[in-house]
């Protein structure tokens, strides 16, 4: 069944995120991935006055517990009517907010909780993963994940001939960015003589084209939208969320220039009713820089192709024409190894209007991206203030 | 049904110095890597073919090592065939490896374990 201009049935406009919070950026010793996660939801749960016992809902995937779902209800001593532990890779989270929209539909719950933590940093000091590489691949030694989006990028140079400074200008927007945002892991100015002089990891990926190597937690909470009104100022309402997969590893990625963000991006506007021009802040799950230049170009930010000259001249940095992951992103605020939540917590804190320094001033409309994989799952949310219902 | 070992057979043939690959007898569709059954129409009417080896270069990186350790190429490579595997162009640098360049596979064994990697093709 599809509803009017072909969306199909999301429940639009009828629940909200009413809280979000972020813990532990940047460097956190001494705390589980678990810890930091709950850290998180208290931080969230008490922005509206709520506490663990309140929720019914759970929506968890951490790094290095395969039954994240069971362990945060038994950390937090509930019992959830609903419990979600998808794994999509990073995206998984956007995904929660998706599902958790229709349990909540369904009355299967009433408060759900969205949270993920990671210590990977202060613990084991790279990126974490549970997941089986491929005997077809791991023989070759590709740096997991770096290489897989080298290879999209290197084919996307070759088709539409992107530049250096063009990766350059995504991971500098970000910088700028993350120097607003007092919680950001890196906050030193970046120049694109710094940029063209970092190390080369995987050609053409430097060490400034790749995300941050952080712990980190993130948490939201979802109601019903007439219960969010109850609970918060300005509830960022949940307008759309669309998901789409296509592969697991990037040998198997049918068109390394076109992500899945193509098929789930124009499913989230269409049940949105909104168009990307009128989209007023924009969170995309920049892993690396040139997953920024793919995502907008799939979203329908701009045609395929021009992403690179699009993300020129400080288009998506703070003054420009499009504010693109104000809070740093996670090239230089926080990667705790899966980055998606924190791309729903900027879009609603934005919205909320509490984003401080970086606050792009009457934002009404926000899109937030999750990628997870090697560019293999996409999911886009698009939320909205109260004027857009 | 269950004539097809993937990973196993893969391996076996590989190990014997011949690169094997997929196809199914309905469809004549070939399928990389190994798996149980034909993508999308299920058809596990599946046999073992020899690869021409005969393949192009779609997309190229390289890992880069802090020194002394070398520098290698990571490549994906379109089949003759259809299918696209990961792999690597030896015999030349690995930043000459370019995309659309045609290469010809070759089983060596490394690490004790057997491999498919490609080179240039030889203009004759």
């Amino acid at each position: 069944m599809t509803g009017p201009g072909g969306a199909d049935a999301f429940p639009r406009g009828r629940t909200a995120i009413v809280a979000a919070a972020t813990h532990g950026i940047g460097e956190a010793p001494g705390f589980s991935s678990m810890d930091l996660a709950v850290h998180a939801s208290l931080k969230a749960l008490a922005q509206v006055g709520l506490t663990p016992a309140d929720v019914d809902g759970l929506f968890i995937g951490l790094p290095d517990e395969f039954l994240s779902g069971l362990a945060l209800a038994e950390y937090l001593g509930i019992r959830p009517r609903v419990t979600d532990n998808n794994r999509t890779g990073g995206s998984a989270f956007v995904t929660h907010a998706f599902w958790a929209a229709l349990a909540l539909e369904a009355r299967a719950c009433d408060v759900a909780l969205i949270c993920y933590g990671s210590n990977q940093r202060s613990k084991a000091g790279k990126l974490v993963s549970g997941s089986r590489p491929s005997p077809y691949e791991a023989p070759y030694r590709p740096l997991a994940p770096i290489s897989s989006y080298a290879l999209a990028a290197s084919r996307y140079r070759h088709l539409y001939g992107l530049t250096r400074e063009q990766l350059g200008a995504v991971a500098i927007a970000a910088r700028e960015w993350a120097r607003l945002n007092p919680e950001a892991f890196m906050r030193e100015p970046l120049s694109m003589e710094e940029y063209r002089a970092a190390r080369m990891v995987s050609d053409p990926l430097n060490v400034r084209d790749c995300c941050l190597v952080t712990d980190g937690a993130a948490a939201v909470v979802m109601v019903r939208a007439d219960r969010a009104k109850d609970l918060a100022a300005r509830p960022a309402y949940l307008l759309g969320c669309a998901a789409a997969a296509h592969h697991l590893d990037i040998s198997s990625m049918p068109d390394l220039t076109v992500t899945a963000a193509a098929e789930s991006g124009p499913r989230a506007f269409a049940q949105a009713g909104v168009k990307p021009s009128e989209i007023d802040v924009v969170e995309l799950y920049d892993a690396f820089t040139i997953n920024t230049i793919l995502f907008l170009e799939d979203l329908g930010f701009c045609p395929k192709g021009e992403g690179g000259r699009f993300v020129e001249g400080g288009r998506i940095a703070p003054g420009g024409d499009l504010p693109v992951n104000t809070n740093g992103g996670g090239l230089s605020c926080a990667h705790p190894g899966m980055y998606g939540l924190f791309t729903l917590v900027e879009a609603a804190q934005q919205l909320m209007g509490v984003a401080g320094a970086r606050q792009v001033p009457g934002a009404k409309l926000a899109l937030a991206h999750g990628n997870g994989g090697k560019l293999s799952s996409q999911v886009t949310a698009i939320l909205g203030t109260e004027e857009t219902l | 049904m269950d004539r097809i070992h993937p990973e196993q057979d893969y391996l076996r043939f590989l190990a014997a110095g011949r690169f094997m690959i997929l196809r199914s007898r309905s469809s004549g569709r070939y399928v990389f890597y190994p798996r149980v059954a034909e993508p999308r129409t299920g058809a596990t009417d599946l046999e073992w073919v020899e690869a021409s080896g005969r393949g192009t270069v779609h997309a190229t990186t390289v890992v880069r090592q802090r020194p002394p350790a070398a520098d290698y190429n990571v490549a994906l490579i379109d089949l003759a065939e259809g299918p696209r595997m990961m792999s690597r162009v030896d015999g030349i640098p690995p930043d000459a490896v370019e995309i659309g360049m045609a290469v010809r596979a070759k089983v060596i064994v490394e690490n004790g374990k057997p491999l498919v990697v490609f080179e240039p093709e030889t203009r004759s």
